[in-house]
């Protein structure tokens, strides 16, 4: 039986959650992506993937570099654990369009806010069948 | 059209883990046919259910979902008539996107 009490958690390592930060800065005021790969529920390294809206509210990884990311992380044994992506000026909680585009359930979807520029925001939420769940991000 | 979309070949299909439900938790699958369209459809065959989530009921592939030749969109080739050749390799991947508002 599952204690359903009991939150997921992902560690996500101050370098990653920097890196991260990092990139969103750099895309301001535009959205930032990304995705995480991780063997055995551990983050193992971080991908810059690039956005192609060209607006300030939407995201569209990049396919093909999504698709050999993707390959390339499943080749060598690990898993697509998380994918990021930031919200330049609203909270780190998944939007409309962010539910209604979730296809990857077994990810979990990390949205870093700079609303309080000083002050980012990390989140992590599982998004399955339009259902959302926040999970804990601890740095370790 | 060329020769290679009138005789059926053996591809190898690449599928992403959101549509493993189908296939067993395969991540290769071998599937025939002389197009991406009849290649997937013969991946249904085997695993029913799966052709809906890459392709519209017209057999064109899904907005949101990306199919790759060789590393290459098909998007950017015939689409789902797209002839495919023995040996090749057909990757199915759900994009990646969402925004800031709705």
């Amino acid at each position: 039986m599952i204690d359903s009490s009991i939150r997921e958690q992902l560690v996500v390592p101050e370098a990653i959650r920097a890196d991260i930060v990092a990139h969103a800065r750099d895309h301001f005021p535009r959205e930032c992506c990304g995705v995480i790969a991780g063997r055995d529920g551990a983050i193992t390294e971080l991908f810059r993937l690039t956005n192609l809206e060209e607006g300030v509210t939407r995201y569209l990884m990049d396919e093909e570099e999504f698709f050999r990311t993707y390959w390339e992380i499943e080749n060598r044994g690990e898993s697509l654990l998380a994918v990021y992506h930031s919200h330049p000026v609203t909270v780190a909680y998944p939007s409309q369009t962010d539910i209604a585009f979730a296809f990857w359930p077994e990810a979990v979807y990390l949205i870093c806010s700079l609303e309080h520029p000083e002050a980012p925001a990390l989140r992590g939420f599982r998004i399955v069948d339009g259902a959302v769940r926040e999970i804990d991000v601890v740095d370790r | 059209m060329t020769d290679a979309s009138t005789t059926t070949a053996t591809v190898q299909v690449l599928i992403p883990t959101p549509l493993r439900t189908y296939t067993g938790g395969e991540a290769k699958v071998p599937a025939s046919g002389a197009t991406v369209g009849e290649v997937i459809a013969d991946l249904n065959a085997r695993y029913p259910g799966i052709q809906d989530r890459i392709c519209e009921a017209d057999g064109e592939i899904r907005r949101f979902v990306n199919v790759f030749l060789n590393g290459q969109n098909v998007r950017k080739l015939g689409g789902a008539d797209t002839g495919v050749k023995d040996g090749d390799e057909i990757g199915v991947i759900p994009a990646m996107a969402g925004g800031d508002r709705s």
